[in-house]
């Protein structure tokens, strides 16, 4: 079976706005069937980038193309892309129903795809409430509807978990994956990877306008430090033993951090000097710290 | 072409789904009756020298008079299919609904132009409603006078078929001008600013002098009053020089186009961000 989605494929993609430079030279693809993390800090370019990527803004020099035409060429762009951009782009006046059904009629769909897609996003019982009643949480549910209002087979979606309570970010991670899972081509930016590791497959880090890692979160994990926590009832023993073995040691409040071994190694250092331990752990992801320092060299 | 066809029903849709559209028609239909009744009721009693009699006034002629008190609907009331026109664009500026709307129809031109469509149909209603009313209330109050409807005469359908056309071009003009000028506040500002104070000034200056009238008849207010054929200004005499009708026409909906192209210049094609 085919991929629904489209390869999205930015290729050496500059945007200048008077004299500054928000995007420089972005080249990276999108493929279908997974879900792509387009992370960095605020103000690093992302919403610049896809906002040029769906024909919002016109690049000062590059392309963005899906499966390499333009946002703007596209015969039929509701069905074939997906968006959302930041919150509130609606009339408050306007009902979430009637809201939908102007750009249903715009793109020629079937008009019953207002209600469809906003029973897909759960508003299905608000979808003739005006949206100035409507919480942030409603409102990011609402821009998601309209993204979906094509059954797209490509998603762009711009900080899509803002706004959203715990109970919606489960939710939003487990329709992103099976959307992706169906073919689709998925890409959420955040300027937070705590918030979608659970989601992504693949991530694209930018700062300051410039690509700075691209691989998948997999490939962030490795460049991770191996630490061990360990701990003791008698933790002068505990510090006395790992010293013994020559390891690098730190001191925390619930015992050691020892850097650059195996869990394996520091219960054999303390088995060898008689020491009982009470906790001995591989301390995991560092990945948010290996994404501060990477988009911001560690200033942050 | 199919797309400019849907494109235009979203604009409809646009327009029908807040409630701006009533409020504006009723308030029109309302002051547009109660002018043009009063008016009505004004000018007969003073034509039978009800309210006294003064020099010359009981000589009064009522030709004319039916023409000039239906005209309210577009002389006085024009500025209501303009401020529909400046919200129908401004409230995408100020709602940042660009975004969908041009997500939905990636062409700008497109979108534009189906605004344009679905605002001269929508005005041309706005006109019917108001001529409607200012023919209804003002035949009725000349008719207690026994004064001449002119309902019987085919120029005064033309008249009301023109006013029709000129509240229709009235919003185009209105969706340039919220083009040129994406915020909200300063286009209502603007609108009542020319229309209630600017135009009328220059207008009376026009009625001082020749040459100045000759300026002052391209204005987009003597237009439209050249385009339907008889004004309240003018019978006031309150300007000069007019356009014939056909001209007048043109002159208004030259503006509305051009002020149109200048809002995709200034603000339309840009970068939405």
């Amino acid at each position: 079976m085919g991929d629904l989605g489209q390869t999205i494929e930015f290729t050496g993609l500059t945007k200048s706005f008077g004299g500054f430079t928000a995007v420089n030279d972005l080249s990276f693809s999108v493929r279908p069937g997974r879900v792509t993390g387009f992370l960095g800090p605020n103000g690093a370019g992302k919403t610049t980038s896809l906002r040029a990527l769906l024909g919002l803004v016109n690049p000062t020099s590059g392309t963005a193309t899906f499966d390499g035409i333009r946002y703007r060429d596209l015969a039929s762009p509701l069905t074939t892309v997906g968006a959302a951009l930041e919150a509130a782009s609606f009339h408050p006046g306007r009902t979430a129903r009637h809201h939908l059904e102007i750009y249903a009629r715009a793109a020629k769909l079937p008009i019953t795809r207002a209600r469809e897609s906003l029973a897909l996003v759960g508003l299905d019982g608000f979808a003739d409430k005006r949206v100035g009643g409507y919480s942030l949480g409603m409102r990011q549910r609402l821009g998601l509807a309209y993204a979906l209002l094509g059954d797209p087979g490509v998603l762009v979606l711009d900080e899509p978990v803002n706004g959203l309570d715990p109970e919606g970010i489960k939710w939003i991670r487990e329709l992103l994956r099976s959307l992706a899972a169906e073919g689709r081509t998925v890409l959420i930016s955040s300027h937070l990877l705590s918030e979608v590791q659970q989601s992504v497959d693949d991530i694209v880090i930018i700062s300051k306008g410039e690509i700075v890692h691209q691989g998948t979160l997999a490939d962030l994990d490795t460049g991770d430090q191996l630490r061990v926590h360990v701990d003791s009832p008698d933790r002068a023993a505990l510090g006395a033993a790992l010293e013994a073995s020559g390891f690098q040691i730190e001191m925390s409040r619930s015992g050691f951090i020892v850097h650059d071994v195996e869990p394996g190694a520091v219960g054999h250092a303390a088995f060898v000097a008689g020491v009982e331990l009470s906790a001995l752990q591989r301390k995991t992801s560092g990945l948010e710290d290996r994404f501060l320092s990477i988009v911001g060299g560690g200033a942050s | 072409m199919s797309t400019l066809i849907a494109a235009t029903r979203a604009e409809f849709a646009k327009v029908f789904t807040t409630r701006i559209w009533w409020i504006l028609l009723i308030i029109l239909g309302g002051y547009v009756a109660l002018l043009s009744g009063g008016l009505g009721l004004l000018f007969g009693a003073t034509s039978q020298g009800m309210l006294g009699a003064s020099e010359g006034v009981e000589g009064m002629p009522t030709t004319g008079l039916a023409t000039m008190i239906y005209s309210t609907a577009t002389s006085i009331g024009y500025v209501f299919p303009l401020l529909l026109g400046a919200l129908a664009t401004t409230g995408e500026f100020r709602h940042q609904t660009l975004t969908p709307s041009f997500l939905a129809t990636p062409k700008r031109g497109i979108v534009l132009s189906a605004k344009a469509i679905a605002l001269f149909l929508i005005g041309a209603g706005f006109g019917v409603v108001a001529i409607a009313c200012s023919v209804g209330a003002g035949s009725a109050a000349l008719a207690g006078f026994d004064i001449d409807t002119a309902l019987d005469s085919s120029d005064t359908w033309a008249l009301i078929g023109r006013s029709v056309l000129a509240m229709a071009i009235w919003s185009i003009l209105g969706v340039g001008l919220g083009s040129v000028i994406p915020n909200q506040v300063a286009t209502i500002v603007v609108v009542l600013a020319f229309t209630q104070f600017v135009e009328p000034i220059l207008r009376s200056v026009g009625a001082l002098a020749d040459w100045i009238g000759t300026v002052t008849q391209w204005l987009p207010g003597a237009a439209s009053d050249a385009l339907v054929g008889a004004s309240f200004y003018g019978a006031m005499g309150a300007s000069g020089a007019q356009l014939d009708w056909w001209a007048g026409g043109l002159v208004l909906l030259g503006i509305a186009l051009v002020v149109t192209v200048l809002g995709w210049l200034a603000t339309w094609s840009r970068d939405v961000t």
